[in-house]
């Protein structure tokens, strides 16, 4: 058993010629709190479908527990994924099916626990996000934030080694954010899982965090700790901290020059 | 919603659905009459079927026995082989004569068979040597205006003076009389 | 320049007849991979039951009320035109073939893609539009098998039995104007009815012409819906596509499955 439970070694993933990554390196310690951050459009989401295993990458390789993702069929990737509990944006939560039915989902597609069985887990899953009581709304019935929290509870419904959180404080009033960040926090180590949070708001990430990469530019331009970031001279995590304009993230996207784009209109 | 009440209402809809299904092969369809037991299969040569078709009944007084199971042509013969199923519980003799029929003016065609007076019965793989054709209504007004023709010229051949005039007169009437405006 | 946008319409022509071309192959495949991950739809049959629910029972007004009313109309215009030859007894076969033969499976299966169609294709692209498709998928769970495969399954189950009842109920609705209606002899409109419709060449072929329909109609819906852009128009021109496509493949199927009928 090694140290890290999630390796990225020397990935480069592009759509049609255009590279999002080049040569990225980042290793996830078990039972740490690891942050991806970057500006919108850096490719963090892409780095959480390349560790699931949802895209291959077009070099370099991704180890979930020292197996490579991309080489393995689609039963292996299915047997790593049981590994992981992902939490996506906005919950994802299955409108068809009750808050019970959503946390029990992952148990009765992957186990055989008898009915009895699936019910105390459910209830304990829910508990330990504070929803219990909400077990028969349906999943259509909950705010932004209770189903955020819903589907955290679905995410660790099958005790993963790893959990993935993909924007979890995106679009949250302040006290559901001090919730799920909390929770995150929490979760973290009275399971003993691992977790991977991408997300771009910095005060809460910087609060639960032990380790940050930063994503620019399709390369990793910045890691440490978030003491050491905070204290990071280095001008793009300078912007990104202390939320700057300009910077060395332009303002503008890449463009032809633009006395010639208004002047050379042709028809 | 409940799973018990779903599989519920999926539970009357789909013996609603073997209902309406029994209920379009026994009321609508002809499984009731098509499904004759066992059969013995006889056939008969005939000159002309007229427009007699594979499925078509085959009746003894009225009463359906069996079907028509297969035409063939016979190359040598120039006839048509029409090979019957009939009814097991139904025995016929072995002179049995067997018409083609049609149903009212224009309907469909079918077969009847008339039975004869032998004292052996017809087994399977028997052959009826008697038919009669399927009438053909060209062919019987054609038929009807000739003989009409020539009765008429040989009533007037004795006058010759007015025999050419009345027979196309009588012509005429033949023509006027043409069964085909009956229909 | 102006070369360039005399091609346009050219060049838009070959690009949407590509793009219908891989259409076709990605829903093949997507038929494929729905017939080979079908076990679980079996397996676990309460999640097929669950949506021949949904697409079935929620379809049968629609379909009982049509049907009954095609029947009335069916047997109103027909006795119109048999009375002029004196044989408004044939009523029932007219009424009975037409609804048993053509208008049973085309119209049952053009408004099985209007009411159950659309719903499909709108739920599958609502979900993968909320991320629920890869949600699953990240729980190691196929969305093929646990999401499409028994929707396809309940839809050819479902349409058949749709089928059937709409002849019966439009048989039943052409009685009632024949019979009480106009005054057509009751024994004379089953008997005619019964001597000339086929248990095999009509009823069974009837049914045979549904269950292609049932495949065509809810792979149909089920591949827009899966390849729909997760946006809310995509969502939406995905859902008018499947009605379109839908009716098309219908019509022209019919056509197909005819005349292999007739000939044999």
């Amino acid at each position: 058993m090694t140290q890290n439970i999630v390796e990225i070694d020397n990935l480069s993933f592009g759509y049609k010629g255009r590279m999002l990554h080049q040569g990225i390196n980042m290793v996830f310690p078990r039972g740490k709190v690891v942050a991806i951050m970057g500006g919108s459009g850096s490719g963090k989401t892409t780095l959480l479908r390349l560790i699931g295993g949802q895209i291959k990458p077009t070099k370099g390789e991704v180890r979930v527990d020292n197996q490579v993702v991309h080489t393995q069929t689609r039963e292996g990737i299915y047997q790593l994924r049981r590994k992981m509990g992902m939490l996506f944006q906005h919950g994802a939560l299955f409108t068809d099916l009750s808050v019970y039915e959503n946390v029990a989902f992952p148990m009765r597609e992957h186990t055989d626990f008898p009915e009895s069985m699936i019910h105390d887990l459910v209830l304990m899953k829910l508990h330990a996000v504070g929803l219990r009581g909400a077990h028969q709304l349906m999943a259509t019935e909950l705010s932004g934030g209770m189903a955020r929290r819903v589907a955290l509870a679905r995410a660790i419904a099958l005790d993963p080694d790893i959990v993935i959180y993909d924007e979890p404080f995106a679009g949250l009033d302040p006290i559901s954010m001090g919730v799920i960040c909390d929770l995150i926090r929490t979760l973290n180590d009275a399971l003993g899982t691992t977790s991977i949070i991408v997300s771009h708001d910095v005060k809460e990430t910087f609060s639960i965090a032990d380790y940050i990469y930063f994503v620019a530019n399709g390369t990793v331009a910045a890691e440490g700790t978030p003491d050491d970031l905070i204290k990071s001279t280095l001008p793009f995590v300078h912007q990104f901290v202390h939320g700057e304009k300009d910077g060395p993230v332009p303002f503008h996207y890449a463009a032809g020059d633009y006395k010639q784009d208004l002047l050379g209109y042709e028809v | 919603m409940e799973r018990t009440t779903i599989d519920l209402w999926v539970g009357i809809f789909v013996a609603l659905g073997v209902a309406a299904l029994l209920g379009l092969a026994m009321k609508v369809g002809n499984l009731t009459t098509a499904s004759i037991g066992e059969t013995y299969t006889v056939s008969a040569n005939f000159e002309n079927i007229g427009g007699l078709k594979p499925r078509a009944p085959v009746k003894s007084a009225g009463v359906v026995v069996g079907r028509v199971a297969d035409i063939t042509f016979d190359p040598a013969t120039f006839e048509a082989v029409v090979s019957l199923s009939v009814d097991k519980r139904y025995s016929f003799p072995k002179d049995t004569f067997a018409n083609i029929y049609t149903a009212g003016l224009l309907g469909e065609q079918y077969i009847g068979l008339e039975a004869g007076g032998d004292e052996a019965a017809l087994k399977n793989g028997d052959k009826i040597s008697q038919t009669q054709d399927a009438v053909i209504l060209e062919k019987m007004i054609s038929q009807f205006l000739f003989s009409k023709a020539s009765e008429e010229t040989k009533d007037s051949a004795p006058s010759k003076a007015s025999g050419s005039s009345e027979s196309t007169k009588i012509d005429d009437d033949a023509l006027g009389a043409n069964p085909l405006d009956a229909l | 320049m102006i070369k360039r946008s005399r091609l346009r319409p050219l060049r838009t022509l070959g690009h949407g007849f590509i793009k219908r071309i891989w259409r076709l192959g990605a829903g093949a495949r997507l038929f494929w991979l729905t017939l080979i991950s079908s076990g679980e739809s079996f397996r676990r049959f309460h999640l097929t039951i669950r949506e021949v629910y949904f697409t079935g029972v929620m379809s049968l007004i629609i379909i009982v009320v049509s049907a009954f009313f095609v029947g009335m109309v069916l047997a109103l215009q027909g006795y119109n035109t048999l009375q002029r030859y004196g044989s408004s007894e044939a009523i029932g076969v007219l009424v009975a073939l037409a609804l048993v033969r053509e208008l049973g499976p085309v119209v049952t299966a053009l408004l099985f893609a209007g009411r159950a169609g659309t719903a499909i294709t709108a739920e599958i692209g609502l979900m993968k539009a909320t991320e629920q498709l890869s949600a699953m998928e990240m729980m190691a769970v196929s969305p093929i098998s646990r999401v499409i495969a028994p929707r396809f399954w309940a839809g050819v189950i479902a349409m058949p039995v749709l089928n059937v009842l709409f002849c019966m109920v439009g048989i039943l609705g052409g009685y009632l104007v024949a019979v009480p209606l106009i005054g057509v002899d009751a024994g004379a409109f089953w008997s005619q009815m019964q001597a000339n419709v086929d248990w095999r060449l009509d009823i069974l072929n009837g049914v045979i012409k549904s269950v292609v329909f049932g495949i065509a109609c809810t792979i149909i819906a089920l591949f827009e819906g899966y390849d729909a852009p997760p946006t809310a128009e995509g969502v939406s021109r995905a859902t008018t596509r499947t009605v379109v496509t839908s009716s098309l493949v219908v019509l022209g199927l019919d056509f197909v499955l005819t005349s292999f009928m007739i000939s044999l």
